[in-house]
């Protein structure tokens, strides 16, 4: 009895450990997300204030009003820029998936000359850093005339982002098993639609994610941006933070508020996605 | 009427030929089984005739009509994977009616046709479940029942059973039995299980290395299998199989054992030619415990060794050293054998069998 009471309490000692480990965890990864959150209600005297201030004194939405109000009285091209960045990160995900779904389909189904030299030079140019490009892309940019255009920015983007969707679509059509097309060519179905009443709905929690990395990374890059946009015909979100910078000063709030701006339609779409994430879905499909 | 003919029919990987210019005659509504080892080229025939793999050479006949170029859907033929390959994102109900919705018939017609086929493969309490909430066996009959909805010309199954264990097997064999004997279709079954070829099959075509080795009904290429690999390839426990050498009206094994040459072969074989001599393990056994003890007079009686035995309850098989080697044999009405036991055994030479030693092919008279 004695030695069963003690694994009881051992078990119960672990799982709580478990929890507080999980805990502290927890708020190691949203504690900056907060103080961005924090920094966004209180003034610049509080936020600089040396020792730091930990108990909020002052709260207050000004950052929030000034950001959407007029230009100097604090207001910045928000909607604009909000736009810009909607446009942009849609667009050259729904480029990029198009292109990832077809390449993706490609390398998982089809043998062709060269598969494996062509998918593994993809998989290099994952390896180049995207700053070390900005120079010659802006050159190449300025002289085909498409600095500060959307179409600049998309294309770039759909180049940063094909590579990574390939391989991520790849990787879920290959999970499909190849019989369930066969079976739909039997039924009855041409190549094109077994790929979409069958192998498509299968590897669409998949697609979806590989559409939610690709929006998430044309939705906060800065380093391209900040070179091939100028002006609120393209600057995105990200750019726009700069704004809050002048020659001498930065002002930080500003800044945090336009950070939550930027956060909340991000949170938002991953969270309304992220269900659709769920695999397992195939599971049944042969032996199992 | 949907026969199938095979006409010189091949198969290339590239330089590769798996398939090497079959030819096959499938009548309307038999059943034919294609059986051989794994990497025979039956599986990949199959899928030929599917329309699944494009054909390197020769021709399909479906119904007379040719469909090397056509696609599956335009062959009007039903196909069993051995995965079963269900779309695990739709219910039983929408998986079997799968094919008629993609054909765009009437939702009435979908419906009765598809309670139809459940009705045919008792599925109906399984209708709304999604395949991953079924058991093997039941994935098994879906799979079947998504083949019958579309009332195909041809019904292919590809190892449809392989995956099932030895119990639900011998049960999902009887089904489908009684499915072709209900459906009336031409059934091409491939398999790598002798025991469902023969259990199943009209005819059945024994394939190896893309070759058609024989083609015959299950008595035929029992009995008179047309080579040295049919023989043991058809038949459980294996036919015993050994190389000896002819040698003045005597089949003499390497260790210098000798059994009389069977009368049949007197006039096909003679001295010095290198055979591989094959008994069933039926036509071998401890005498007054056989099949057709007392039958023949093309006997060979002997005192043999028991090594093993091996007790099945109405049955034992039996192996005795013989010729240096290991020779089973079947005992009816077995009584208990210890190991080392000597026993008078009866081989029954009217049943043997002769192949060529070089070329593996029958050196019978009998045709199969």
């Amino acid at each position: 009895m004695a030695s069963n009471q003690q694994h009881r309490i051992r078990r119960r000692l672990l799982s709580l450990a478990h929890f507080i480990g999980l805990a502290i965890a927890m708020i190691i990864i949203l504690l900056p997300g907060f103080w961005i959150v924090l920094s966004s209600l209180r003034p610049t005297v509080e936020i600089m204030a040396k020792p730091a201030i930990w108990i909020p004194q002052d709260l207050s939405l000004d950052a929030y009003v000034a950001m959407f109000g007029k230009v100097g009285q604090g207001g910045i091209p928000v909607w604009s820029y909000f736009r810009n960045s909607l446009v942009i990160s849609v667009t050259s995900t729904a480029i990029a998936i198009a292109i990832g779904m077809a390449g993706g389909y490609a390398f998982a189904r089809f043998r062709f000359k060269g598969k494996s030299g062509l998918f593994l030079g993809f998989m290099l140019t994952r390896t180049v850093p995207g700053i070390a490009l900005s120079l010659p892309l802006f050159i190449i940019f300025a002289r085909v005339g498409i600095i500060d255009t959307h179409f600049g920015l998309i294309l770039a983007y759909v180049a940063l982002n094909v590579p990574f969707t390939i391989w991520l679509i790849d990787g879920f059509f290959r999970q499909v098993p190849k019989d369930l097309a066969e079976a739909a060519q039997i039924d009855g179905c041409t190549r094109w639609q077994a790929f979409w009443q069958v192998e498509f709905p299968l590897a669409g929690p998949g697609i979806a994610s590989a559409g939610i990395f690709a929006f998430l990374t044309a939705w906060n890059e800065f380093a391209l941006a900040s070179q091939l946009t100028r002006s609120v015909n393209s600057k995105t979100l990200p750019v726009g933070l700069l704004d809050y910078t002048s020659e001498f000063t930065i002002d930080w709030r500003g800044m945090c508020a336009l950070a939550v701006v930027m956060i909340v339609p991000a949170l938002t779409l991953t969270f309304l996605v992220q269900k659709h994430l769920v695999s397992g879905l195939t599971s049944g499909a042969v032996k199992g | 009427m949907a026969t199938v003919s095979l006409k010189k029919l091949v198969k290339k990987y590239g330089e590769l030929e798996v398939v090497h210019g079959i030819d096959l005659e499938i009548a309307d509504r038999e059943f034919v089984a294609l059986v051989g080892p794994s990497g025979c080229g039956k599986s990949t025939t199959l899928r030929m005739i599917a329309g699944l793999e494009d054909v390197s050479g020769g021709t399909i006949l479906i119904g007379g009509r040719e469909v090397n170029e056509l696609p599956p859907r335009e062959r009007n033929i039903s196909m069993v994977f051995q995965s079963y390959a269900l779309y695990p994102h739709m219910t039983v109900r929408e998986n079997m009616g799968f094919s008629l919705k993609i054909a765009k018939r009437p939702q009435d017609e979908i419906d009765q046709r598809v309670n139809e086929a459940a009705q045919i493969l008792s599925l109906n309490e399984l209708m709304d479940r999604r395949p991953s909430q079924l058991s093997g066996g039941q994935r098994q009959r879906v799979a079947m029942g998504r083949a019958i909805v579309r009332h195909p010309e041809v019904f292919l199954f590809d190892e449809p059973l392989s995956n099932l264990d030895a119990k639900l097997r011998s049960q999902m064999r009887t089904e489908i039995k009684k499915l072709h004997a209900k459906v009336q279709a031409t059934v091409v079954y491939v398999t790598h299980d002798q025991v469902e070829a023969m259990t199943l099959a009209d005819r059945i075509v024994i394939m190896r290395d893309g070759y058609v080795e024989q083609v015959g009904t299950p008595d035929q290429v029992f009995k008179h299998p047309a080579t040295r690999f049919v023989a043991g390839f058809i038949g459980s426990p294996p036919m015993n199989l050994f190389e000896a050498t002819i040698d003045s009206g005597n089949v003499v094994f390497a260790n210098g054992d000798a059994i009389p040459l069977p009368a049949r072969f007197k006039a096909n074989v003679s001295t010095g030619k290198k055979v591989t001599f094959g008994l069933r393990p039926d036509d071998l056994f401890p005498t007054g415990h056989g099949i057709g003890s007392g039958t023949t007079d093309d006997v060979f009686k002997r005192d043999l060794n028991v090594t093993i035995t091996e007790p099945l309850g109405n049955e034992t098989l039996v192996f005795f050293d013989f010729a240096g080697r290991d020779w089973v044999s079947r005992m009816l009405n077995p009584r208990s054998l210890a190991a080392g036991e000597s026993l008078g055994v009866t081989f029954d030479l009217s049943q043997a069998h002769l192949f060529d030693a070089t070329t593996g092919v029958s050196l019978s008279d009998r045709k199969a």
